[in-house]
């Protein structure tokens, strides 16, 4: 029986294909203004590198930021809701899940079924998301997939003071200006929003074990940064099913269910 | 009655510290009471010209007063903070 | 800044220098000068026995105390006017502790709130100023003393970086946004309030959209006065109300501001972004004059 996912969220749109239980494909495409036809294209995307056909989809469900506005989809479930079902379909032991998308950022408690607990944390500053990095990537004109490894060649600890991402990116230019490493500034920026993710997670309780999910958990230097603050090691999602594509799962599982496969 | 309001509003919300600079006596008993170092007592910035020394939120904390205070704040909920059971005329007051 | 300082400046406002012709520092009592050392510009103000000499406003380079020198400088160009006659120079603003020939360095709250009466009068209540890299709101008595503030500097949104990040996008001088964002016929539907980051991609799928500039600036003026309105109203707000800092010039948000409060600010007669360094200077002569009355 085959079910898909999508998460149609403010930076990009990804889809996952599920058959049963086994995860066939994913794809992710830049949201664009049209968030309908941005899902359209991901899930085709998707159905072409497993080869299946559209007709051949039982449910479809929707999540994420963009949600209304895919007619196409049988239903929605809350982000929330997707997060923990993926999160826990790739590691049963998590309880605690953060994830960490290009505008925002949530941390929520599971149970031993992927049912998300009473409580989640919102945060809804850019500072504390992947448009963080990405800006700051661009302030220091590197590659932002070069960033995780650049970070950890870093050799000192420099602090951060700007909150704000937009300051961030002042405060960085400023720091290439005093001529300091760009690996030491990359170290600073990860620091930097590692420190208020983990301030977020702190709140709501540490319940091991945690498991990171977003796009930003692609990158292996915020994934450090985490580490250390934390003191123990996050679950990050690996291939073949990528960090930025488990909520999308999450959804084509409650698909699946919807569905009795 | 002269508030000073030390925190933002950002994307996710408004966290406010409001410390009532008439009420404080400069006990100093809210900065020892913070685990964090959030307090410090200073010279009143609202009356340059006079002499006194009062509680106010320090300036590295001002900008991410929600991370400061997030340790005593758990689950997000207002429960019974130390600075503000600390300060006996009530000068003290948290928004969130 | 690699982005910014690309082809066009566009977020260079003007700089700006002046001295009073009709007056004499010599035949006062007591010369001080105010310098507000911002995040993003500087500003030196000096008086003869608090009325304004002469003054410079400039933008903030990288290094504080050559910007206050500059600032110094540039403010006393042109007058017989040296600064060690200047019998008392309060820093303020972010970089305050950072201005080498200061007696003293007072926060900018105390000092706008001061600037504020000076520049609109002793009716003032309630004051807003948008600086460079924060916005606060201030409660005043009729001296100017400050009975409670808020402000906000943790955020680009309600700043005039804030502003420079749209001028910057929408390729569009900064000293045009006002203007320009009037040109519209219907109000558009504002973009986010709370980040200028949100803001900027909502700004960038509007344009694509094929919203045109005027109606893309007037989105985001009205975000930016929505955002400081809200701001004020946690404050409470007590008239007569002004606007000081940068941004008072932009009649885009000004207007907005006004509409939303509906209070109508006054208009100064003097350079609003002077505020901060005029209050400076006048606490610098009432501490001369404490001074003088100890001994």
């Amino acid at each position: 029986m085959i079910t898909a996912g999508i998460d149609a969220g403010s930076k990009n749109t990804k889809a996952v294909i599920l058959k049963d239980d086994k995860f066939l494909s994913a794809a992710l495409v830049l949201s664009g203004f049209d968030q309908e036809k941005s899902a359209e294209e991901a899930l085709n995307s998707a159905l072409q590198k497993s080869k299946t056909n559209r007709k051949d989809i039982k449910h479809i469900t929707v999540t994420g930021a963009g949600m209304e506005a895919i007619s196409f989809a049988n239903d929605t479930i809350t982000t929330i809701t997707a997060n923990g079902r993926g999160a826990h379909f790739i590691f049963p032991s998590a309880r605690t899940v953060i994830d960490i998308g290009a505008e925002e950022g949530r941390v929520l408690r599971i149970d031993g079924q992927g049912k998300v607990k009473d409580f989640g944390i919102n945060e809804k500053c850019a500072a504390g998301a992947g448009a963080f990095i990405e800006a700051m990537s661009r302030a220091l004109e590197v590659d932002i997939n070069t960033m995780g490894e650049l970070s950890l060649k870093s050799k000192r600890k420099i602090p951060m003071n700007a909150q704000c991402t937009i300051f961030a990116e002042s405060e960085v230019v400023s720091l290439i200006h005093q001529k300091t490493s760009k690996e030491d500034i990359i170290k600073a920026v990860h620091d930097a929003i590692a420190d208020r993710n983990t301030s977020m997670v702190r709140q709501i309780g540490i319940e091991k074990d945690v498991a990171l999910i977003g796009g930003v958990a692609k990158n292996i230097g915020f994934v450090d940064s985490m580490n250390n603050n934390l003191g123990f090691d996050l679950l990050v999602p690996k291939d073949p099913i990528s960090p930025e594509y488990v909520t999308a799962l999450g959804a084509a599982l409650v698909a699946r269910d919807k569905v009795g496969g | 009655m002269t508030k000073a309001n030390y925190g933002y509003k950002d994307g996710s919300g408004e966290y406010y510290i409001t410390i009532d600079t008439d009420l404080c006596n400069s006990c100093g008993k809210c900065v020892e009471a913070c685990p964090e170092g959030v307090l410090e007592m200073a010279e009143d910035e609202l009356d340059p010209l006079g002499d006194e020394i009062i509680a106010i939120v320090s300036d590295d904390h001002r900008k991410k007063i929600k991370y400061s205070c997030a340790p005593c704040k758990p689950g997000g909920e207002l429960i019974k903070l130390p600075c503000v059971e600390a300060c006996k005329p009530g000068a003290i007051k948290h928004s969130w | 800044m690699s982005n910014t300082e690309s082809n066009k400046e566009y977020w260079r406002w003007t700089e700006s220098r002046y001295t009073n012709p009709d007056m004499n520092w010599e035949d006062g009592e007591i010369v001080s000068a105010g310098v507000d050392v911002g995040s993003v510009s500087t500003q030196t103000v000096v008086m003869v026995d608090g009325k304004i000499y002469c003054y410079s406003s400039m933008r903030t380079g990288s290094n504080s105390p050559d910007s206050a020198n500059n600032a110094m400088d540039w403010a006393l160009e042109g007058t017989d006017l040296t600064i060690d006659k200047i019998q008392f120079v309060v820093g303020t603003g972010y970089g305050r502790v950072n201005v080498p020939f200061a007696g003293r360095a007072i926060t900018e709250i105390a000092c706008h709130g001061r600037g504020a009466n000076f520049i609109y009068g002793p009716e003032i209540r309630t004051v807003l100023d948008m600086g460079g890299q924060d916005c606060k709101a201030i409660r005043v008595d009729n001296r100017g003393k400050v009975t409670a503030f808020l402000m906000n500097d943790k955020c680009a949104a309600g700043t005039g970086r804030g502003m420079e990040v749209f001028a910057d996008l929408l390729q569009v001088h900064i000293n045009d946004v006002g203007e320009m964002s009037l040109k519209v016929e219907e109000e558009p539907e504002p973009v986010s309030s709370t980040c200028v980051v949100f803001a900027k991609s909502e700004a960038v799928g509007l344009l694509r959209k094929g919203w045109g500039k005027e109606k893309v600036l007037a989105a985001y003026c009205s975000a930016m006065a929505h955002r400081v309105v809200t701001l004020l109203m946690r404050l409470g707000i007590e008239e007569k109300f002004a606007i000081t800092g940068g941004i008072a010039k932009n009649i885009g948000v000004v207007k907005r501001i006004e509409d939303e409060l509906k209070i109508k600010a006054p208009k100064p007669n003097i350079d609003p972004q002077l505020a901060g360094a005029i209050g400076a200077a006048l606490f610098g002569k009432a501490l001369v004059e404490k001074q003088r009355k100890k001994s």
